[in-house]
């Protein structure tokens, strides 16, 4: 089967953090005949800093990347929930009827997706189920969605903006036990990770508390923004809060890597602060 | 009546005639709260957000400028997409950082102005993208100097070296991209 190609808008952290996220992605597009090819010489979207301070940056910088996708003529997919809507605040002012402010040309015929809405399209479910050979039993996990994937819905064209769910049908497919929690869509703040570590603590000690109370074991995301926020800050929120908080943070790539078998697993595991093995372990998954 | 020499008191309504324009609309704001009571940073916050929508209305441009509010907004998106009256409250938080900065206030909350600052003039030096650990170790840099804190930076150090030791931080920058001319002009934009 020739493999299906998408245009991918990796973003600058799978080039420098989020490496295990990249290397996952990477893993298992190929058993999905699935095949990436990089928006060409893409740029950074500016992210938080971008829009806070410079509106003018903020639409210039995606949209030069969203003027090459659409000369390579695929839809785009972005791991990223800060890149994907970055991308489609771009998308929305070009494709405004009254004239765009770059004076840019844009016809909007491709899509602009996260990665996950891409991978949990029906499709992509019913081959998932079928290439399963180590479904993730009694793996108790709350998916994590992170804010700005969803929100505002005038720029996502997101429905279930409130209530998502395309995390807990995935999860089902691999086997694992999805749990209900209201903070799904709640912000960890990781744009302040570095200027307010303060603010990040008080958000992510909440994240982590309703967990627990939820019954989980870890946490699934889609985005390494809030993998980074909810990994590296783990150690220190523990210390400050006095309680020992070990809750791994799996991308949801890796569980599908895990659970179609890919031999790299461990691997992109390593790269983690709060080691996911040990739970892994017990529950025979690794 | 005696003239008053308090700025606070004297309406200035540019900003809240900016704020009424295209897909920012603050006017239309009824007070319903909404914007307040799904924001998850409000115990940060010193103005609360339908207060910034208020009080940028009324014309106390001094205090909505000056606030903390402004800089502390995660921007979530939560209080855009709940607003009864399709108000972009971020958007309007965004627009007040900005035009903070343009007039040269002192800012409520310098480390993360500084940080949007230095995030955009990483860009710039790297041809377009980000170098992660460049822009880490500058802004750790900022912070000890404003203020020295040896547990903090024990706790960044050692984060670095665990992301150091997974092979989590590219030494080296970024991969610029090869664009040159185009991207140049977009990244004219960043003015260091
Ligand atoms: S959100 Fe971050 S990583 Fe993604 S492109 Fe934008 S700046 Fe780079
Ligand atoms: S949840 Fe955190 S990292 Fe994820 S999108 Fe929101 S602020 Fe960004
Ligand atoms: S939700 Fe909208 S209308 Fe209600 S107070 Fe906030 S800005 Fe005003
Ligand atoms: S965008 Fe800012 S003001 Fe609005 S809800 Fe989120 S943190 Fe609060």
């Amino acid at each position: 089967m020739t493999p299906m190609k998408i245009t991918y808008y990796p973003g600058c952290s799978l080039e420098n953090t989020a490496v295990d996220y990249a290397a996952s992605i990477a893993g298992i597009t190929p058993l999905l005949d699935l095949e990436l090819e990089e928006i060409t010489d893409w740029n950074c979207c500016g992210a938080t800093a971008a829009h806070s301070i410079n509106h003018e940056l903020a639409l210039a910088l995606p949209a030069r990347n969203l003027m090459t996708a659409q000369k390579m003529g695929r839809d785009v997919v972005a791991p990223c929930a800060l890149c994907f809507n970055r991308l489609k605040v771009a998308e929305k002012a070009l494709k405004n009827p009254e004239g765009n402010p770059l004076g840019l040309s844009y016809q909007g015929a491709i899509k602009i997706w996260d990665l996950l809405d891409y991978l949990t399209q029906e499709t992509y479910l019913q081959v998932l189920s079928q290439k399963v050979v180590k479904p993730l039993k009694g793996l108790k996990a709350v998916g994590y969605y992170g804010c700005v994937v969803a929100r505002p819905p005038d720029i996502t064209d997101k429905k279930d903006y409130e209530n998502p769910q395309n995390m807990e049908r995935l999860l089902t497919v691999l086997g694992a036990t999805p749990l209900d929690w209201s903070y799904k869509t709640d912000c960890c703040g990781a744009g302040l990770a570095l200027s307010r570590p303060d603010i990040i603590d008080t958000l992510t000690q909440r994240l982590y508390e309703r967990a627990l109370a939820a019954g989980a074991e870890c946490f699934v995301v889609s985005c390494q923004m809030c993998q980074a926020n909810l990994d590296l800050t783990q150690e220190r929120i523990s210390k400050k809060f006095g309680k020992h908080y070990d809750l791994p943070v799996l991308y949801f790539t890796e569980l599908i890597g895990l659970a179609l078998g890919h031999p790299q697993v461990k691997e992109w595991l390593a790269k983690h602060l709060v080691n996911p093995l040990p739970l892994l372990q017990k529950k025979g998954l690794i | 009546m005696p003239k008053t020499t308090d700025n606070t008191l004297r309406p200035s309504f540019t900003l809240a005639e900016k704020l009424a324009q295209g897909n920012l609309s603050a006017s239309a704001c009824y007070q319903c709260k909404k914007c307040s009571s799904g924001c998850p940073l409000t115990f940060a916050m010193d103005l609360l957000p339908h207060q910034v929508i208020h009080l940028s209305l009324l014309g106390q441009e001094e205090k909505v400028l000056t606030s903390s509010t402004i800089w502390v907004c995660s921007a979530c998106e939560t209080c855009t997409t709940r607003c009864p009256n399709g108000i972009d409250i971020a958007g309007v938080l965004d627009w007040l950082k900005e035009e903070a900065l343009k007039r040269g206030i002192s800012v409520a909350q310098p480390e993360v102005a500084t940080f949007h600052r230095y995030f955009l003039e990483s860009i710039k030096a790297g041809g377009g993208r980000v170098a992660e650990a460049t822009l880490v170790r500058r802004f750790t840099l900022f912070k000890l100097r404003r203020k020295f804190d040896i547990n903090e930076l024990k706790e960044n150090m050692k984060l670095g070296w665990q992301l150091m030791k997974r092979g989590r931080m590219r030494l080296l920058g970024s991969h610029a991209p090869k664009g040159q001319a185009e991207i140049k002009e977009i990244l004219k934009l960043i003015k260091s």
